[in-house]
């Protein structure tokens, strides 16, 4: 049965709060930050893209997961802010991570499911025996148009999965997954677009809350297992009050989800999102706790997984750096001005 | 920085992975590569070496004055690298929160070096970040 080998991210150390956004359009910081339940949000460096944060996501995986990268068979990079249109972000990575030439990669695209959608891919892959390992990655710099509600969300990091077939080097089991998928607009990017759109309130009940819940309710089903059987929970979190409201509405309380909800200290990292909050999950985990993670990408889709922790997982800890210190050691705060500068939005 | 696609596509694993070289007769290690070995001269084993990215800061300057390519960069911190293994590199350094000055520890990260305008490539290249 599939599991999970080894895992990685990355968030940049960039920070700006809702109180300077805020700032600029005349808003209540208060609110707002009420309202989202987000304190501040990662920015992207000038140099940093969707493939870099990608790299540096998969060369801490591959560390964690101790494999040879040159026996990872196939590649995916899910992200809406890919650097090229036509030219994979999979590439990119598959180089950087010196994974040789004999894999197959492909970059993926599904809002901000893309990378729970490439798990899904390479559990079969990997059960199949076509690959030893596969590495799936969420990792975006995602875009909110200056003044619009997400401008206070869109942020940047990522986070690799390492998947294989082998229990004895599994941090954790996929014990099953589930998705459930329909063509619903609630928010698009049309191709050469700076910014996505969105349709308002619609993004909520129709979109994310219909999905989210759905595939949960059908992951629980499909497996018997009740929302108290699991000790963590990580629901796709566009800010920090949706995934609350999901967890509620399925039975889960604010304890099984407060690990896995990143969203109010680093943003909305769209594909990075559900993986970056299971990472900090398995960081904390012990062997034998189960935990149940719900994507969601716009369009739209969600992707659920019931997953077990395996007794590898405290010696595989020591051996890269736990989430949270990613995220908290070096954050540099930085102005509206310079949020612009580094979003491209500014140039000499 | 070359902007082809050939001159580019060979240095990858330089700019990506600081893959240098190492004289198997002597042990000398090189970056960037070398095809004839400083001491050895014809009698050259050379091989491969991917050096692990870590080192420290040898020397270091701010550019306030940069090449075109970089206008958008600057200021930038360009620095000397020693690396753990011996030699030196020469690499841009990224903003951590450390303090940049001579011995201060820094590990390889992987960035966008040059991004050609308009319908371009985009270099990536390593850097270094303080730690």
């Amino acid at each position: 049965m599939a599991g999970i080998i080894g895992y990685g991210v990355h968030v940049p150390h960039y920070r700006i709060k809702v109180e300077e956004i805020a700032r600029i359009w005349n808003e209540d910081p208060e609110s707002i930050k009420k309202g989202l339940h987000i304190k501040e949000k990662s920015v992207p460096s000038h140099d940093e893209d969707a493939a870099t944060i990608a790299v540096e996501a998969a060369r801490r995986a591959v560390k964690h997961a101790g494999v040879k990268a040159t026996d990872i068979g196939a590649i995916y990079v899910g992200s809406e802010s890919h650097p090229y249109a036509v030219k994979p972000t999979a590439t990119i990575v598959s180089q950087a991570i010196s994974a040789g030439h004999n894999l197959t990669a492909a970059d993926l695209e599904f809002a901000c499911k893309a990378g729970t959608a490439g798990m899904q891919m390479l559990m079969g892959m990997s059960d199949s025996g076509m690959i030893k390992y596969g590495m799936t990655i969420g990792s975006d710099t995602s875009q909110g148009r200056p003044g619009d509600a997400l401008e206070y969300t869109a942020s940047a990091g990522g986070a690799a999965f390492i998947i294989g077939k082998e229990k004895s080097e599994s941090v954790a089991t996929i014990l099953d997954t589930v998705s459930f998928t329909s063509d619903t607009p609630d928010f698009w990017r049309r191709e050469g677009a700076d910014f996505p759109s969105h349709g308002g309130r619609f993004t909520g009940e129709p979109a994310y809350f219909r999905h989210v819940t759905t595939a949960t309710k059908m992951l629980l089903e499909k497996t018997g297992f009740k929302p108290s059987d699991f000790k963590y929970a990580v629901f796709h979190q566009p800010n920090g009050k949706f995934p609350i409201a999901a967890a509620k509405l399925l039975g889960f309380s604010q304890e099984q989800i407060d690990d896995g909800l990143l969203t109010p200290i680093i943003g909305n990292t769209y594909s990075g999102a559900s993986l970056l909050g299971l990472a900090a999950v398995l960081d904390k985990a012990s062997p034998g706790d189960k935990v149940l993670v719900t994507s969601f990408g716009s369009g739209a889709g969600s992707d659920s997984f019931a997953i077990e922790v395996n007794d590898i997982i405290n010696e595989k800890r020591t051996r890269s750096e736990k989430v949270l210190d990613i995220i908290n050691n070096g954050k540099l705060y930085i102005d509206y001005a310079m949020y612009l500068k580094n979003r491209k939005g500014i140039r000499k | 920085m070359e902007r082809s696609s050939a001159s580019m596509w060979r240095k990858l694993n330089s700019r990506y992975n600081l893959v240098g070289t190492e004289c198997e007769n002597c042990k000398s290690l090189y970056f960037p590569s070398r095809i004839v070995c400083k001491n050895c001269g014809r009698q050259t084993k050379m091989r491969n070496k991917t050096f692990a990215g870590t080192g420290e800061i040898y020397s270091f300057t701010k550019i306030h004055v940069p090449a075109e390519a970089f206008r958008e960069d600057a200021p930038y911190t360009v620095a000397v690298i020693k690396l753990d293994e011996g030699p030196m590199v020469e690499g841009h350094i990224v903003e951590s929160g450390k303090e940049v000055k001579i011995g201060t520890r820094v590990r390889q990260v992987f960035r966008k070096m040059l991004v050609e305008e308009d319908e371009g490539l985009i270099h990536y290249h390593f850097k270094f970040e303080p730690v």
